[in-house]
């Protein structure tokens, strides 16, 4: 709900991108991660990477539920002068780990993040989100070798499997199935989940990984939650009205 | 340079542990002694750019302090998003090392001369772009960037020169190898050596006296070096295996435009252009006027106007 106050507010794009992956941030936050968000730097905290950066709001609202900073901070989002930016930005914006916004950074970093937690034999696990469409940048495949050649098994890699991209669906813009087979080729394990199921999230991510990099292929629908952007890739780009954002808060259950 | 590289980088790795080295698969019968003693401090992430400099951005945001090993224009060119959004924009402890800067590596041809990487990073915000002229600099470079840490980029060559100067080469400081007051040559990265050979003939030749500047640190720059020379010169050259569009004669053109200075200059390096041919980097300086010819050659000229 605060994702779609935000994009009203400032006017912004990719709401259908932030609700299709908002519940696996929830649950991430809610029931899996170990953090303190009073203290954003501890060390000992697991890490998440919003690899998809267009989904920032989705970040920054979870951040703000669970106290990172105030709530009322959000609507200034994508307004002048605002740090709280269409595609996610760490500048002055606490537990923020990664900026991103350019496709495909945010594997190879929490690869980095991941290999620095086993040279110094902390504990903390590495989350990563991914869009589907973002898996035709080459880094992310660059990444996927060396992560289990490093045999990481505190990176858990999330692909938001919402099978929609920029114009098109992926299978019809460059196909991407199996996406499955193709990171099992790659000395991954895979499971699949549904991506707005939270005890199925929590169960998954609450276990550890086996020897390996643990890639979760969430599967969501964009724009979930709001009946007129479901499935409907011009919520990619378009900005809810005052009507359109009363009646999707009415569907969330907001009045 | 890189021999000196990998000394230092053994040093200051027995030292910090955070120190870790990255290389792109490059760097054979390089790096054996240094993974030998610091095994844990030395990664071969494979052929893959720019997953390497992500990889380096996950470890600096996690304490660690990366210097990322490859070379031409693989460090920069092949991952420079990566350099600016993940290393950069978060100001990380990263330094990216290329070995072979400029027509280093003359006879491989233009994908592996680097001659656009120095206006490239020059134009990033937040990095120091270092070009040393000898072993000694280079080593004095890879100590000076670890210390103040931040980003930064480290230009390599392959070089005679063990050392111009005695004493210690210090991050956005230019030295002056000679006076003179007549020409000031400023020069950056292993061209220092075309240069001093310039002012020799000059010298020996036409009674010209020159003063001969290694420039060293790209980026903070010494303005104050160019500002000194345009009181006391009669004409400034620049010279570097670079691109003249954004490298130093765009940073030197850049002060002396700021401080209304009308000293006239000649930028000497590539004319916005590519290489086409291969040959030794001898071979190439002479064929792209980037030598102790060109340098002459626009001393006197400039002289001659005044």
């Amino acid at each position: 709900m605060d994702c779609l106050r935000m994009v009203h507010a400032g006017g912004s794009s990719h709401i259908g991108s932030a609700l299709s992956c908002v519940d696996i941030l929830a649950v991430l936050y809610g029931d899996v991660m170990n953090y303190r968000s009073n203290h954003p730097g501890w060390e000992g905290r697991d890490r998440f990477v919003l690899s998809k950066g267009h989904a920032g709001v989705a970040v920054y609202a979870v951040l703000a539920e669970v106290g990172f900073f105030p709530k009322k901070e959000l609507l200034s989002h994508y307004k002048d002068g605002s740090i709280f930016s269409g595609h996610v930005s760490h500048k002055g914006i606490p537990g923020v780990e990664l900026s991103t916004g350019s496709l495909g950074h945010g594997l190879p970093v929490a690869v980095g993040m991941a290999l620095a937690a086993k040279l110094d034999q902390r504990e903390n696990r590495v989350f990563v989100l991914i869009g589907d469409g973002e898996l035709m940048e080459g880094s992310n495949w660059e990444a996927a070798l060396l992560s289990a050649h490093q045999k990481l098994d505190n990176l858990v890699l999330v692909i938001d499997r919402n099978n929609l991209q920029s114009i098109d669906t992926t299978e019809a813009t460059v196909a991407l199935e199996s996406i499955e087979r193709k990171f099992r080729a790659f000395n991954w394990d895979v499971v699949e989940v549904d991506g707005h199921c939270h005890e199925s999230l929590a169960r998954i991510f609450n276990a550890s990984n086996n020897e390996a990099p643990l890639l979760v292929i969430a599967n969501t629908i964009k724009g979930k939650g709001v009946s007129f952007m479901e499935n409907n890739v011009a919520w990619h780009y378009k900005c809810p009205d005052d009507d359109l954002l009363k009646q999707a808060l009415a569907e969330l259950g907001c009045r | 340079m890189r021999d000196a590289l990998v000394s230092a980088l053994i040093e200051r790795a027995e030292q910090d542990p955070n120190i870790i080295l990255l290389t792109g698969d490059l760097g054979f019968g390089v790096f054996e002694e240094y993974a030998e003693r610091h095994p844990k401090q030395f990664f071969n992430v494979g052929i893959g750019e720019q997953n390497m400099v992500g990889v380096a951005a996950g470890l600096a945001l996690s304490g660690k302090k990366i210097v990322v090993y490859s070379i031409g224009n693989f460090p920069t060119l092949r991952c420079l998003e990566q350099i600016r959004n993940d290393v950069c924009y978060h100001d990380l402890d990263v330094i990216l090392v290329c070995q072979g800067g400029g027509f280093n590596y003359g006879g491989l041809g233009m994908s592996h001369h680097a001659t656009e990487d120095l206006s490239i990073m020059r134009a990033m915000p937040g990095i120091k772009v270092v070009a040393p002229s000898s072993r000694s600099s280079a080593k004095d470079a890879i100590n000076d960037l670890l210390s103040e840490g931040g980003p930064g980029y480290l230009r390599l060559e392959k070089t005679n020169a063990d050392k111009w100067l005695e004493n210690h080469y210090c991050l956005g400081k230019a030295n002056v190898l000679v006076d003179g007051d007549d020409v000031a040559i400023f020069a950056v990265g292993g061209i220092v050596s075309e240069a001093v050979e310039a002012r020799k003939i000059l010298f020996e030749k036409h009674g010209v006296s020159c003063r001969v500047i290694d420039v060293f640190t790209l980026k903070p720059f010494d303005a104050n070096q160019v500002l000194q020379a345009a009181k006391e010169v009669k004409g400034i050259i620049t010279i570097e295996e670079n691109n003249l569009l954004g490298g130093l004669y765009g940073a030197v053109a850049e002060i002396l435009c700021a401080n209304n200075s009308c000293v006239p200059v000649v930028g000497i390096g590539m004319k916005d252009a590519y290489t086409s041919i291969v040959g030794s980097q001898d071979y190439l300086r002479s064929y792209y006027g980037i030598d102790k010819v060109s340098i002459c050659n626009a001393a006197l000229g400039l002289l001659a106007k005044v």
